[in-house]
């Protein structure tokens, strides 16, 4: 079973969806306990870096603690921003740092919020983006990002490039919405699934 | 901190000289009683479908984004719209808006729960701005597209005024001033439609969609006018616009889209892929193939 983290961070209906057109065992939860049984998990989520306090609240160390005993991690658009140290959105509320960094805005010379579709450029040996095409488009809508990173395994330009996709071991992030992202978001998810 | 400079001016890898961002192809079906209809003329509404099937069918044709607009004028028809989001929504894997009728932060909340990703508001939003907010505040930004119709006449974009009511009530208001005020308020996109080119086949407003992208950092989508394929790349040059909203030009069969004639098989889903590669053509980024 894949938890489907619910701290409350925008519509995460669309995430359960998507797993269930791939006929995936998943659960919408805030539960602890729930989230500590799971195989995997998931945390969505659009809008405000401040939303993560209640991840940070109630469920930061079951979340953390499957994430060292190896189980699969996808963070979603806010859910890939959390595993950075924190964002320049909300300076107060503190990110998992399971990858160095802050979040911070676009700058000036683009409009923002980044909103719609655009490409990634993928680095060869993802296993999260495994069979999706290079320079395939994915769903954005978003106005922080994340910098490039070791890490980065795939790269968007929009006001120079922004870390897309990150992957390091069992944990991944995504800054577009594979449930929004018609059959490429699906092949992503499926990725995830199969590991 | 980055690993490595930041790149401004990468190469589009698809489309050279371009700028990476897409510009969207939003199919819209208008809804009635929980059918999609089109009005011919501003006369009689034809019956062109399912909502649901015809959603994934865009969807699958390439639309970037579906809007579902719901004009029933009863209530009694309305009490289908929860569940015909619910159905829409279900294999429909492309950003989906819902629009019509809704009036308060229940209203939406009640679309977002059945799988709207947006909702598009527009007299509501006039009459208590307030709304914006409380939907922006609950939902996020992104959530939230003010649409605003606008008509001009003869007159600068300044003069352009918001009607209401489905095009009927002039409302006093700037458009210019109202979509700057919807920013502020919290919008995530402004869903701009030039009253004066709507039904035309004229082509878009470009010159009131342009002072309007100029104004805000939100993107606007432009409507209303779309009767050949140069005008949806004039809307995305000259316009500014960073999507255009597509309806009559996408559902019915044996449709001459200007010069072009659409080789359209059932309810015309193959318009959106030969618009989008003549898009291409003419330089304009879009997302393809899908």
């Amino acid at each position: 079973m894949i938890a489907i983290v619910d701290y409350g961070a925008g519509n995460i209906s669309s995430v359960k969806k998507a797993l269930e057109h791939l006929h995936t065992d998943a659960q919408v939860t805030s539960d602890p306990s729930i989230i500590a049984s799971a195989q995997k998990i998931i945390v969505p989520g659009v809008g405000h870096f401040s939303r993560c306090e209640m991840l940070n609240q109630n469920l930061r160390t079951p979340v953390l603690e499957s994430i060292s005993q190896g189980k699969p991690y996808l963070g979603i658009c806010v859910g890939m921003q959390w595993l950075f140290e924190g964002s320049t959105e909300s300076p107060e509320t503190p990110g998992a740092a399971l990858f160095a960094g802050q979040n911070s805005r676009f700058p000036a010379s683009v409009k923002s919020p980044h909103v719609g579709w655009n490409q990634i450029e993928i680095k060869n040996g993802s296993r999260l983006l495994c069979g999706v095409k290079n320079g395939a488009f994915v769903y954005y809508t978003h106005s922080f990002r994340a910098p490039m990173i070791e890490q980065t395994v795939a790269c968007t330009n929009y006001g120079g490039d922004f870390s897309a996709a990150i992957e390091r071991d069992n944990i991944f992030g995504v800054q577009f919405h594979p449930e929004k992202s018609a059959e490429t978001g699906l092949k992503i998810l499926e990725n995830f699934c199969a590991l | 901190m980055p690993s490595e400079p930041l790149n401004p001016s990468k190469p589009n890898p698809g489309l050279p000289g371009a700028p990476w961002l897409a510009k969207r192809i939003i199919a819209c079906l208008d809804v009635d009683a929980g059918r999609v209809v089109k009005g011919i003329q501003f006369q009689q509404l034809r019956d062109a479908g399912d909502p649901a099937e015809l959603a994934f069918a865009h969807a699958t044709a390439g639309a970037d984004e579906i809007v579902l607009l719901d004009i029933t004028a009863t209530s009694d028809g309305r009490k289908t719209l929860v569940e015909m989001v619910r159905r829409t929504a279900r294999e429909l894997f492309v950003p989906f808006t819902v629009g019509g009728g809704i009036r308060t932060l229940e209203d939406a909340a009640r679309v977002f729960d059945a799988g709207a990703d947006k909702v598009s508001i527009n007299s509501a939003a006039v009459a208590n701005p307030a709304l914006i907010g409380e939907i922006a505040g609950r939902f996020g930004s992104q959530a939230v597209i003010v649409a605003i119709d606008a008509r001009r006449g003869a007159g600068s974009p300044e003069a352009a005024e918001v009607y209401v009511a489905g095009g009927r009530s002039a409302t006093g208001k700037k458009a210019l001033a109202w979509a700057h005020e919807a920013e502020a308020r919290g919008a995530g996109e402004i869903l701009l439609t030039s009253m004066d080119r709507d039904g035309t086949g004229m082509g878009f407003d470009c010159e009131l969609t342009a002072a309007i992208a100029g104004l805000v950092s939100i993107p606007v989508i432009a409507s209303g006018g779309a009767g050949n394929a140069q005008h949806f790349t004039d809307v995305f040059t000259t316009g500014k616009a960073d999507a255009a909203l597509a309806a009559s030009i996408f559902h019915f069969r044996n449709q001459h889209f200007g010069n072009q004639h659409f080789r359209n098989q059932q309810f015309g889903t193959h318009a959106v892929a030969e618009l989008k590669q003549i898009l291409l053509q003419h330089g304009i980024p879009v997302r393809w193939p899908c």
